[in-house]
């Protein structure tokens, strides 16, 4: 549809991650270095549902006002931790006047309910069942206006824009899995564009809430018992285990990367997203058919893949097909599905995808693959370039692909 | 470099070409846009719920739309879906169950409500199992998996989409009161950049409930003049007091002035352009100095090509809230200077109320009438405030012809966008 033709190149400059691994760059070096690691997974807490629980780590890192960490509960501040991660690390964390023009393009869910106000609640409901009336007596009383707050989907940028300073511009983008898609595509079209030069672009979620179990678990999307990897509980009859995940990247214009001698951990080649109804076939139809729209040229031969796949069936399985497919037509896919190692990150997956993929290219090597017998082969060799597969648990597909930056153009 | 189909950037121009609305006023542009510009008011005592003991009592809700039992979810669909309807029969753009580019919604948040929480923990569920214990053993049974819908983000966009049959991946955004704008400039900057040549942007609010009402109450936000409930909102009046909550969706399609008028399409106004700007410093209140409302009103004016003289007319956030309306005012004054005191700015919060999510939509489609019909929309219920000397078109409103509006919305969370049109150059 005449697309500008005179794309800029995006880099990626700053990378921040927490999870259940650890909490920076270094703690998540580990996947790389060829040892296997073991999930951190909490089978008790929730049972019958697994999480992936949030590493412990120090907030006040980052977020170093009391007053601002008790503005926020837990999903803000791994948001609000990782993106100051992020931003140290691209070396723009303090930078006023950068920082005032740097852009930000957050993914979001709901925030998060006081569960126990809530059960208060519905136990007076129980006995006297006039609802608007107990919603007058008990909810005036024990909703903190900092609470509602925190329930609001765009107050992680807000929080982003009070703590780090962040104030060039803030679009947050909702929809599960779509919102992790369409914060990256955002920042990545805008920059491409020349719309934006620098974008802080990611999300967080926080695994550990009986309120978010209860959301997908009405829909049925939640593995029950022990740990199993990602493409095990496809087969077993599919689920996905939520991980307490904050994904932040600094996605830069490769000009103005060079212009304040910014290092790249990567170039994103492409990035390109699509939703189906997902009637039988679909995913794995829009998935090849996404490769195609990459419009870059994808080589025959070994090619790293990190799969967003959330184990819950059939759609894992479609993208199994669409690995099938790529074999079919001389590519030799190593997947890694990245869930298997920190869970699912629902509105943060695509992104924490986006950094793996980047640490990837850095650290030379892919994440140790799971144990599931024949899908997570071996790899041997060096790689150069990534592929991020993100496919939301009821909607959203998408493919991102990440190139090695030679040493001679960076 | 500026003509009439590449901007002042050499940008394609973004035309708009299709409206839709639903407000308290009343569903479809026309019935709300005759209501708007005589004066009347769609604030009223609440029946949806009781509201005894509650501080506010008064919404401007949407009560003609067929949705039982009520949920935010549902009533926000229906709008929606009606609004933008409208505004695709106007484009007269595409072929049914085919839009013929990408759909960006604005969204009121997907949380389950009262009532389902309520029906969820109303059966026992198991040997001593309670709270959230027991609703998720309930919800495991399947017995509730049509409450599925309430608590997707997606959920919205999804119907939407196959509604309306738009092209890939459908947007959800939340910049808190600005999201509807916040639909725009993204519908603009994907035409611009050559991804599509056409948006269909959407906005919808539809929470009036119970506590919905009571968390804006206790941020002290909300209008307490609940016994003349047509005269609580009174943006930029001496004795203004909070804004009123009220429901409504608008609809925008955005295309390419290239492919709109290669398709003989009507041209309504032009976007001419949108600009934004967060503020670091409060969650629910500007900088004092009013750096990011200011940024992101002169962001906007640089985005357009458009010198803060050529302003006509601004359709102003004026939510009724002390503090937004003399902000706005200092922002105003800030970029405009003493010309401020001869431009018309009028708030249609005054008629019908604040719809939060969707606000940047609803007075977007009413900017977009403004230029077309030369009527300025009053603010009613206006008692001078001597520190905020402004032209606010008092009731009756009044025929003057525009030809290019600020459009302000401000959010919570430090989110500001603007946008302004154009009347087609001629």
């Amino acid at each position: 549809m005449g697309r500008i033709t005179d794309k800029r190149e995006v880099w990626i400059t700053g990378i921040g991650l927490a999870s259940s691994l650890g909490a920076d760059t270094e703690a998540h070096g580990a996947l790389f270095s060829g040892e296997a690691v073991e999930p951190s997974v909490d089978e008790d807490r929730y049972d019958p549902y697994p999480v992936h629980p949030l590493a412990e780590l120090d907030f006040g890192r980052q977020i170093p006002k009391k007053s601002d960490l008790r503005q926020m509960e837990a999903w803000q501040r791994i948001g609000v931790y990782a993106a100051g991660l992020a931003l140290t690390d691209a070396g723009v964390a303090g930078d006023g006047a950068l920082l005032d023009r740097t852009h930000l393009a957050v993914a979001a869910g709901s925030g998060e309910r006081d569960t126990k106000v809530d059960c208060d609640v519905l136990e007076r409901l129980d006995q006297r069942g006039d609802a608007a009336v107990l919603a007058k007596e008990v909810l005036p009383g024990a909703l903190r206006p900092t609470l509602f707050l925190a329930q609001l989907s765009n107050m992680l940028a807000g929080n982003i824009s009070i703590v780090h300073s962040v104030t060039g511009s803030s679009r947050t983008f909702m929809g599960e899995e779509i919102a992790g898609l369409a914060a990256m595509e955002n920042a990545f079209r805008r920059i491409q564009a020349g719309q934006a030069d620098i974008v802080l672009a990611g999300g967080a979620l926080n695994a550990e809430r009986e309120d978010l179990l209860l959301g997908y678990e009405i829909g049925h999307n939640l593995w029950r018992g022990g740990h199993r990897p990602v493409w095990a509980r496809a087969r077993e009859g599919g689920g996905f285990t939520p991980g307490s995940v904050g994904a932040f990247l600094v996605l830069e214009a490769r000009s103005h990367a060079e212009a304040r001698g910014a290092a790249p951990y990567a170039r994103i080649s492409a990035l390109e997203t699509e939703r189906t109804q997902r009637q039988a076939g679909d995913v794995t139809r829009a998935l090849s058919e996404l490769l195609e729209r990459l419009g870059v040229p994808v080589p025959t031969g070994p090619l790293p893949v990190l799969s967003g796949a959330s184990g819950v069936a059939p759609i894992t399985e479609e993208e199994l097909s669409f690995f099938d497919d790529l074999t079919a037509r001389g590519r030799a896919p190593i997947t890694r599905a990245y869930g298997s190692l920190i869970g699912h990150g629902v509105e943060a997956h695509f992104p924490a995808g986006i950094a793996l993929a980047a640490l990837a290219l850095r650290h030379g090597q892919l994440p140790p693959p799971s144990e599931t017998d024949d899908i997570e082969l071996p790899l041997t060799g060096a790689i150069d370039r990534v592929l991020v597969t993100g496919v939301g648990h009821w909607r959203g597909e998408g493919l991102a692909l990440l190139d090695r930056v030679s040493e001679k153009t960076a | 470099m500026t003509s009439r189909t590449r901007d002042h950037k050499g940008r394609p121009v973004v035309a708009v070409t299709g409206l839709g609305l639903v407000t308290s006023l009343g569903a479809g542009k026309h019935t709300s846009w005759a209501r708007l510009v005589t004066g009347q008011s769609g604030v009223k005592s609440i029946t949806r719920f009781p509201t005894d003991g509650l501080k506010t009592t008064i919404a401007g809700t949407v009560d003609d739309m067929d949705v039982a039992p009520y949920s935010a979810h549902d009533l926000a669909i229906r709008m929606a879906e009606a609004a933008a309807a409208e505004a695709i029969a106007q484009a007269r753009i595409g072929r049914p169950l085919h839009f013929p580019g990408p759909l960006i919604v604005a969204t009121p948040p997907s949380e389950f409500e009262w009532p389902h929480l309520r029906a969820m923990h109303g059966v026992p569920g198991g040997e001593g199992l309670d709270g959230y214990a027991r609703m998720l053993a309930n919800a495991r049974t399947r017995a509730f998996d049509d409450l599925a819908r309430h608590i997707r983000f997606a959920a919205i966009s999804d119907r939407l989409k196959a509604a309306f049959g738009t092209q890939g991946e459908p947007l959800s955004i939340c910049t808190a009161c600005a999201s509807g704008a916040t639909t725009i400039q993204l519908g603009l900057e994907a035409i611009r950049r050559g991804d599509t040549e056409a948006a269909l942007c959407v906005g919808a609010d539809a929470t009036v409930h119970p506590e919905g009402l009571i968390r804006f109450s206790l941020l002290s936000a909300l209008s307490t003049a609940n016994d003349e409930p047509t005269k609580a909102s009174k943006p930029f009046s001496k004795g203004r007091d909070g804004f009123v909550m009220a429901e409504g969706a608008g609809a925008l399609v955005l295309e390419s002035y290239d492919a709109a008028r290669a398709r003989g399409a009507r041209i309504l106004a032009i976007v001419r352009g949108c600009g934004e700007k967060a503020d670091e410093h409060h969650r629910t209140r500007s900088r004092p100095d009013g750096a990011a409302v200011i940024g992101a009103i002169r962001k906007t004016l640089d985005d357009a090509g458009v010198h803060p003289d050529e302003i006509d007319y601004v359709n102003a956030h004026g939510t009724s809230t002390p503090e937004n309306d003399r902000m706005e005012y200092f922002a105003l004054g800030a970029v405009m200077g003493d010309r401020l005191r001869n431009v018309p700015v009028s708030s249609n919060k005054s008629m019908i109320g604040h719809t939060l999510i969707a606000a940047g939509s609803v007075e977007a489609v009413f900017s977009v009438l403004t230029i077309e019909s030369a009527k300025l929309p009053p603010t009613i219920n206006y008692d001078p405030d001597p520190e905020l000397p402004l032209d606010v078109v008092p009731d009756p409103g009044r025929e003057s012809p525009v030809a290019t509006v600020l459009s302000n919305s401000f959010g919570f969370g430090g989110q500001n966008v603007c946008v302004v049109f154009s009347a087609e150059p001629a």
